[in-house]
């Protein structure tokens, strides 16, 4: 009786994800006869041992030279095997980009239910019940799960990471996978530009919106997130005005975040808006309209001109953090 | 070239959610319903690639009750061809839509399978890589670019602080994000067109239940904040705060 959890690297590193769905699973395991272990697909490991300190008992390490970018096919194949060795009762996911397409792959192949992106775990009378918002985060809702095993993917920034004394065990777990020709294959990764940190990633984050005016004055948003060390999101509003690119949307239909700060500069909150940053530690929002409904979810709201406000919240973090170093 | 595209009824983005009398699902009083955001992606990509063929179909699939037909006229509308209705009343989970979607799907004969990246409604983003696998079909998801070669599809996905560039070999299926294209409106002479155009009705095979919805909650309001100040002058004023009181800086 155990956890599974799926442990997801990319480049030859673990990513962070991975802790904290492991720090979720040793908190939960006690519910499941206390084991946790994760099974990790990779082209050559990259650092398994790892995984022990951050509270995997045992990890299964599946090396297949088909595993040096995602392959749907082989990864849901190393997950599958585990499975069958493994027998656990609970597996869990990263609902990172990779783990959002594979859990449901994995699910289907079980036929068992899948909570997808959730947001709290829990152990009722021996059995997992997962919490996840729907209809945008306009509701959450409550998941049992009737068949074995119980399959749940957990938003990433919201799971404490794991922390144990114990060394994990690793062992090289073969898998019988020989890649099909029309298979789904990346052929390339190309980086966003600068190599910045993701937004659902982001510990902070400085959005702007359709008050910064026109794309020629992001440049306040940018500099307000280098001062902060923040990635740099935007409304809707202003991706489909073309200002600024996809990748940085958040929303319903763009990135949904959960990071220790959020600044929304210029952005009204819309309900769709809202969607994608309710879930952050603290929201600040920086608005000319003091009615705009932004401030209804804000933690702390300043009234104000953005092209006054933006500057001089900049010049006081560099004043800031000058005094740190 | 048959291609099968899986749209969904949901309620619009706008909605106030209310939680109805059993205490898991929404009340549906009062709400209007519209196609799933994201499966227009799905359509407007299936029409295009039939356009730019000059030859082919495209077929309409939604589970739901008997108003999905609704959404299923406005997908006929914007050119689809002909339309499937699974019809059930009973809330389905993703993974019994999956498996009615899988059984009506097979034997079609499509090419490509469309969905949309996740319903807006249950925002689970499971229902297209789990029909997929069921019908074993290789499934790309959350595109947002799209070539085709003859039989081979090159696709872009967005991934954490990059882009994936994917190929894959038809027939396969695709889940569709914002960004892959603009749909497009419906004409009035779409809309009339439509009303001519078949919609088959079947029963949805559903099978067991994957998942079981103990409560629909509405979540704890987030405390209303406050308002620090106005202007330049409050700057220090929110700079205290976020170190003393949030401890964020
Ligand atoms: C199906 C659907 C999906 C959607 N998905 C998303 C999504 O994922 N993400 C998203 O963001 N939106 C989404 N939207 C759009 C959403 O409804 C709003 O239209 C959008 O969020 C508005 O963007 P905005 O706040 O930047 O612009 P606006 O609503 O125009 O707000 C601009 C704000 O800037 C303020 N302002 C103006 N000048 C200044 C100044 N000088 N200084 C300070 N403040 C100023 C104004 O007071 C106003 O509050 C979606 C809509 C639909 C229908
Ligand atoms: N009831 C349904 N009928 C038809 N297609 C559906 C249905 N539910 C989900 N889908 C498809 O699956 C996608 C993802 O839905 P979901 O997994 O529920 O987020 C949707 O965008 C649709 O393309």
């Amino acid at each position: 009786m155990s956890v599974l959890v799926f442990a997801e690297q990319r480049d030859g590193r673990i990513r962070s994800v991975t802790q904290e769905v492991l720090g979720a699973a040793t908190r939960i395991a006690a519910g499941f006869g206390n084991e946790v272990v994760a099974v990790l697909p990779c082209a050559a490991d990259p650092g398994a041992a790892s995984l022990g300190a951050a509270g995997a008992s045992k990890v299964l390490v599946v090396t297949h030279e088909a595993f040096a970018a995602y392959d749907a096919a082989g990864y849901t194949r190393a997950v599958l095997a585990a499975v069958e060795r493994v027998k656990p009762q609970v597996i869990l996911f990263p609902a990172s980009s990779l783990g959002k397409d594979l859990a449901p792959r994995v699910a289907a192949r079980l036929q068992v239910g899948l909570a997808s992106d959730c947001t709290a775990l829990a152990v009722d009378g021996g059995r997992l019940v997962a919490t996840r918002p729907v209809y945008a985060g306009k509701a959450n809702q409550k998941l049992a799960f009737p068949n074995s095993p119980a399959i749940a993917s957990l938003r990433p920034k919201l799971f404490a990471p794991g922390t144990t004394a114990a060394a994990g065990a690793v062992e090289s777990f073969a898998v019988d996978f020989t890649p099909a020709a029309g298979r789904a294959r990346v052929v390339r990764t190309a980086a966003a530009s600068g190599g910045k940190v993701d937004l659902t990633e982001s510990e902070l984050i400085v959005s702007g919106g359709r008050g910064m005016k026109g794309p020629e004055n992001f440049h306040l948003i940018e500099e307000l997130a280098e001062a902060l060390g923040a990635t740099v999101g935007a409304s809707r509003a202003v991706v489909d005005a073309g200002w600024r690119p996809h990748s940085e949307q958040v929303g319903q239909t763009g990135k949904t975040v959960s990071p220790k700060l959020y600044v929304a500069v210029g952005i009204s909150g819309a309900i769709q808006h809202l969607a994608g940053m309710s879930s952050s530690r603290c929201i600040v929002a920086i608005n000319k309209d003091p009615d705009a409904p932004i401030f209804k979810v804000a933690d702390y709201g300043l009234v104000g001109d953005a092209f006054e406000v933006v500057p001089a919240l900049t010049a006081a973090i560099k004043k800031l953090n000058a005094q740190h170093v | 070239m048959i291609q099968v595209v899986c749209i969904k009824q949901v309620a619009d983005t706008e909605t106030r959610v209310k939680v109805g009398a059993g205490g898991t699902a929404l009340d549906p009083a009062g709400v209007t319903w519209i196609m799933n955001p994201y499966d227009e992606f799905a359509v407007e990509q299936a029409l295009r690639i039939q356009e730019k063929a000059g030859s082919g179909e495209v077929v309409l699939v939604s589970l739901g009750n008997a108003d999905a037909q609704k959404t299923l006229r406005n997908g006929l509308a914007m050119g689809a061809d002909r339309a499937i209705h699974l019809k059930t009343d009973a809330a389905a989970d993703p993974l019994q839509v999956a498996r009615a979607l899988a059984a009506a799907i097979r034997g079609l004969g499509a090419s490509i399978v469309w969905f949309g990246r996740q319903a807006v409604d249950d925002d689970a983003a499971q229902v297209g890589p789990m029909t997929a696998e069921l019908l074993e079909l290789p499934c790309v998801t959350a595109i947002a670019a799209f070539e085709l070669a003859g039989e081979t599809a090159t696709v872009e996905r967005d991934i954490e602080g990059g882009r994936e560039v994917v190929e894959v070999g038809l027939p396969a299926a695709f889940t569709t994000d914002k960004g892959l294209n603009e749909p497009r409106f419906t004409s009035l002479k779409g809309i009339m067109a439509a009303k001519k155009k078949p919609i088959v009705e079947q029963p949805a095979e559903l099978g067991a239940p994957g998942l079981e919805v103990r409560a629909l909650e509405l979540p704890a309001a987030r405390s209303a904040g406050r308002i620090v100040g106005h202007g330049v002058d409050a700057v220090p004023e929110l700079i205290r705060v976020l170190r003393e009181e949030a401890k964020v800086l």
